[in-house]
């Protein structure tokens, strides 16, 4: 057997040459910064592992029952300051690694914006970040850059040295947003926006991926990131304005559905308001938009009346989303926003009859009108998939 | 008949259902069915059905629940092995355009299935049926607190694994990890069975749990023998006594969060949607405050088990029995409270994060100390290299780095670019295999003879260790490895090829833990059949220290003709040091708890409930629900739930051990 595993070795030793620790050799700072404290942890780690490891072999070898030189004392099972030492020696390593943790998790949080952008050099302040938008799809990343007013399917490109700032959901499942050359991971979730801030220090091509498993297409989720120097970013753009088609909520909605091992795809054009909606969960026209539901929510909810205002819910992603015993499946109906009107939802919702502050409890109670049948107010009820 | 019809008797459940597309499962289906008949016709060929029910199914006797537990355990490792013998073997294939063999529909059930069997069925019942065994004997008492719900929580257990288990032939199985988070598991995104099958089956095994950590709490707490004050308790009764306490406080959690779930599935509640208020964070910070503690639960009765291999192989009191003891207590209570370490990705703030960071780094200060007094209990020691204090050198030197890169992921930064990742995957499988597996079959090998009366033969054992310990280096490095390279897990097809040498050698690995479990398979036939040669008439055939040994092997029904009384830890060691004298005269009559066959009634009504439930038959989980309430309202009237066992049965049994002493001298 000891041959089988030397055979086995042979190749790792010439495997080891090829390979790319990318977690150990990233090319940006908040990486590279997260790649020490993987280090400094291990070796603070290391000091006790190793004797600790090293005994166990010892004391094997040495106590074994053939060896009877060794001393043999069967009531020997305490001493008060070898106590101290096994209790206080990890206590020891825990109080300078957690004093590391506290200061690195509190220095690396992906939500701080960047105090650095190099060991040696500090923000540039006259350069603006770059704003990127992210959102996973089912199964591909879509990226948005709203200064720049283009998005990209499976591509993403940054300049070397410039900021980055993301702000990461997700349109249907949970999944982790993860380029390991730039910096830690965060997740993507739907309806909920989360934060990472990063910066590419050396120009190339780097791999990015969901690290959190969503699904049939999740093997094939990934996509370059490329750092790129500001004069090819420029190139990048252009050609991302030049060449693609344009991105709307039609075209958002088709674009959302799963799909597999998806190619690059470049958008010149989008709808600037594209990623709130996505955010909100509200892309579709006439659902309410969580931002309003919280904020009718923050001023004590609609109360009774809320359970009107839903809408058979009509788009769906994989299947009826209904369930074997409950009611139909509904969704929140918007209200109105100056750039939608969506005049037959909001005719539907009078104005209220008092006029104090709406006081989720304090509201009659309106007379009893089945779910379902909320949308003969609105004059029509929209087509089901199923 | 018309559609209607079928679907009022058969719910969702088609023919459609049986997967006989896929050759795979047709092909596994064809193997554990002929295996079955095979089985079946040996069984009643040999005319064993009636002894397995009178004697063991229907059994409320601890020490054959405990057995039933460890074959169930053991039965399912083999199935929850071949999953992961299946993605080793996918992820070794699946480079440089290659598909591999298995498509996502059926690998991604794979790696949820591996991982809830190993868990809910292969640790949990290891776990437990080594406590329902060992515990009641370390005390001195005659069994459980609640018998007859010892075999009721045992076969429910066998209804979650039967329901999983079948999840493989009719329908399928979750496409979610292990751990099912929404708004992947949810109805929009899980429509089919699958889900379904992993909240019964989870469902149902968890009441089992449940109920038998109450009994064992009670059991530790009421049945101690006189003398036995909790600073005298052998450790792994005091291992045996937190963990309990983790599945009565953690097990509930879980419950809920699943009904959550099956709630948001079947009746359309938002708890876990994003739509209409519900957050899926919230079903991940509750699965995560049971999931914790359960890697305690599953790896504190390892570390009793290390204690007494330990102590005893080395002939030695335990080192800093107090310390190792408060270690335990205080183990307990801080694995409560590191559960966000799970999700530090998840986007809490630094503080929240740093918290539960330095909480869990807090956890390895006990873990380190226990380390320790396992270390100096071999200082100055004798120690004999038996097979369990082979399985205990190789848990220490293993367990000691997969804490380190436990620790080393509570770094919540270094968590950012670990978490998820390959290296993650061989830290859970470096403590779970080198602390929790390793433990199970030190203990196996420990208590086999107490359990069987005969040794396990020792060069099968000495073959199995070795392949596993040496398969599971070469399967697990490679992770390690590949994490810092930047690969996630999950994946089921890799366009890296400098990637694909390292999974060969994890799957080299993989295949020589293969080779360790059949080792083991023989290991058990081969000294079933030399069982004359291994035989142990002493009781105590290790020169062992605690109360179990006091006793013959296997023990008899009732444990101890007479109740012990203890004077010192390691009770067993301070009456042999005493010159304690076997009493020969003066037996009564003993009072016990009579078989029943309710709880695998009950338990087989709750499968049929969770199986109606799980295709929409409703009048199937009506009628089962309603026949269990039936069920166990009648065993409420049934008065025949003890007997005595005749003096002149235990003075036979009692004077064929003397005997056996005798010729033993």
């Amino acid at each position: 057997m000891s041959r089988f595993k030397i055979l086995a070795l042979l190749p790792l030793a010439v495997a080891l040459s090829g390979c790319n620790y990318v977690v150990l050799a990233p090319a940006g700072d908040i990486a590279a910064q997260q790649r020490d404290l993987v280090i400094i942890s291990t070796v603070l780690m290391l000091l006790i592992v190793v004797p600790v490891m090293a005994l166990t072999v010892l004391f094997a070898w040495r106590y074994r029952q053939s060896n009877t030189d060794a001393r043999y004392e069967p009531e020997w099972d305490h001493s008060t300051s070898l106590e101290l030492v096994i209790w206080s020696a990890p206590l020891l390593i825990i109080v300078c690694l957690g004093a590391l943790t506290w200061m690195g998790t509190h220095l690396l949080d992906p939500y701080r914006t960047l105090g650095r952008i190099h060991a040696d050099r500090a923000v540039d302040q006259s350069k603006a970040p770059l704003e990127v938008d992210v959102v996973a799809l089912d199964w591909k990343w879509l990226f948005i850059y709203p200064d720049y007013g283009i998005a990209t399917v499976n591509d993403l490109a940054a300049p070397v040295d410039r900021p980055i700032n993301f702000r990461i959901t997700a349109s249907s499942v949970m999944n982790s947003f993860y380029i390991p050359a730039l910096a830690g991971q965060i997740y993507a979730m739907p309806g909920m926006e989360t934060k990472l801030h990063a910066v590419v220090n050396h120009a190339g091509t780097y791999r990015g991926f969901s690290a959190n498993y969503s699904g049939a297409g999740f093997s094939g989720m990934h996509f370059n990131f490329q750092g790129l120097d500001d004069k090819d970013f420029d190139a990048w753009i252009a050609s991302a304005k030049s060449g693609g088609g344009s991105l709307g909520r039609a075209e958002y909605l088709q674009l959302e559905k799963p799909s597999q091992n998806e190619p690059v795809r470049r958008y010149g054009t989008i709808d600037s308001d594209l990623y709130r909606l996505i955010l909100n969960m509200c892309v579709e026209t006439g659902k309410m938009c969580q931002s309003e539901m919280m904020a009718i929510d923050a001023k004590g909810g609609l109360g009774h009346e809320g359970l009107n205002n839903t809408l058979s819910l009509a788009y769906d992603k994989y299947a009826r989303r209904g369930t074997a015993l409950g009611p139909e499946p509904t969704f929140v109906a918007g209200t109105c926003t100056p750039e939608a009107p969506q005049g037959r939802t909001t005719a539907s919702i009078t104005a209220p009859l008092d006029t104090a502050p709406l006081l989720g409890a304090g509201l009659k109670r309106p007379t009893f009108t089945p779910l379902k049948s909320s949308s003969f107010f609105l004059g029509q009820r929209p087509k089901s998939d199923s | 008949m018309s559609p209607d019809l079928l679907k009022l008797i058969f719910g969702r459940l088609t023919f459609e259902s049986l997967p006989l597309h896929e050759p795979i499962v047709v092909g596994t289906f064809a193997v554990v069915a002929t295996g079955g008949l095979i089985m079946v016709a040996g069984l009643t060929y040999f005319r064993v059905w009636g002894y397995l029910w009178s004697e063991w199914f229907t059994s409320v006797d601890h020490k054959r629940i405990g057995i039933m537990y460890m074959i169930l355990g053991i039965v399912m490792l083999l199935r929850g092995f071949a999953d992961a013998l299946m993605m080793r073997l996918q992820q070794a294939l699946a480079f440089g355009g290659s598909e591999g063999y298995l498509n996502s529909h059926h690998y991604d059930q794979v790696f949820t299935a591996h991982g809830v069997i190993m868990i809910f069925f292969v640790a949990m019942p290891l776990v437990t049926g080594l406590m329902n065994f060992v515990v009641p004997l370390q005390i001195g008492a005659r069994d459980v607190s609640f018998p007859f719900l010892n075999n009721f929580s045992f076969w429910m257990t066998v209804g979650g694994a039967v329901l999983v288990m079948a999840s493989l032939f009719i329908g399928e199985f979750a496409r979610t990890g292990w751990l099912a988070y929404p708004p992947l598991s949810n109805i929009g995104y899980s429509p089919d069975v699958g889900v379904d099958y992993y909240i019964w089956g989870l469902q149902v095994a968890g009441v089992g749990t449940t109920l038998s950590g109450i009994n064992l709490i009670c059991t530790i707490v009421k049945l101690r023998c006189p003398g036995m004050t909790m600073m005298r308790m052998p450790v792994f009764t005091w291992t045996a006594l937190c963990t309990n306490v983790l599945i009565v406080a953690s097990f509930p959690v879980l419950t809920v969060v699943l009904a959550l779930l099956s709630l948001d599935r079947y009746v359309g509640t938002n708890f876990f949607t994003n739509d209409f208020g519900g957050s899926p964070m919230m079903y991940v910070n509750l699965i995560w405050i049971w999931g914790h503690p359960e890697v305690y639960i599953l790896v504190l009765p390892a570390f009793g088990i290390f204690s007494e291999v330990t102590s005893t192989f080395s002939g030695k009191r335990l080192f800093g029995y107090t310390s190792m003891v408060y270690a335990t207590v205080v183990i307990t209570i801080l694995s409560y409270l590191v559960w966000l370490h799970h999700f530090f990705t998840m986007g809490s703030g630094a503080s929240v994060n740093s918290f539960f960071g330095i909480t869990t780094m807090i956890i390895s200060i006990p873990t380190g100390a226990k380390m320790f007094n396992w270390l100096f209990t071999m200082y100055r020691g004798r120690i004999r290299f038996e097979l369990p204090m082979m399985w205990t050198i190789a848990f220490m030197l293993t367990f000691v780095l997969g804490g380190m890169t436990g620790v080393l992921l509570a770094v919540p930064p270094a968590d950012f670019v670990l978490h998820n990742s390959l290296f993650l995957i061989a830290h859970f499988h470096n403590v779970i295999i080198g602390g929790v597996v390793f433990g199970a079959f030190a203990g196996i090998g420990y208590w086999f003879p107490k359990a069987f009366g005969f040794k396990l033969d020792p060069f099968w054992g000495k073959l199995s260790f070795w392949f596993w310990v040496t398969g599971f280096y070469l399967a697990f490095m490679p992770l390690y490895v590949l994490g810092l390279m930047g690969v996630t897990r999950r994946l089921r097809v890799f366009d890296d090829p400098s990637l694909q040498i390292w999974f060969i050698v994890a799957g080299i690995g993989a295949f020589l833990v293969f080779l360790g479990i059949l080792s083991m398979l023989i290991q058990f036939a081969v000294s079933f059949l030399r069982r004359e040669q291994l035989k142990d008439v002493t009781g105590d055939p290790w020169d062992a220290r605690t109360l179990e040994w006091a006793t013959s092997s296997p023990p008899p029904a009732y444990n101890f003709a007479f109740t012990p009384v203890v004077h010192d830890n390691d009770a067993w060691w301070d009456m042999k040091k005493r010159g304690y004298q076997r009493p020969l005269l003066g037996f009564k009559p003993i009072h016990m708890p009579s078989s029943t066959g309710t709880g695998i009634i009950l338990a087989g009504l709750a499968t049929a409930m969770g199986f109606g439930l799980i295709w929409y038959i409703w009048w199937l989980a009506a009628a089962s629900f309603i026949a269990m309430l039936a069920v166990g309202i009648g065993h409420t009237f049934n008065y025949h739930r003890d007997f005595d066992i005749p003096a002149d049965d235990v003075i036979r049994a009692e004077d064929a051990r003397t005997k056996l002493l005798a010729g033993a001298k």
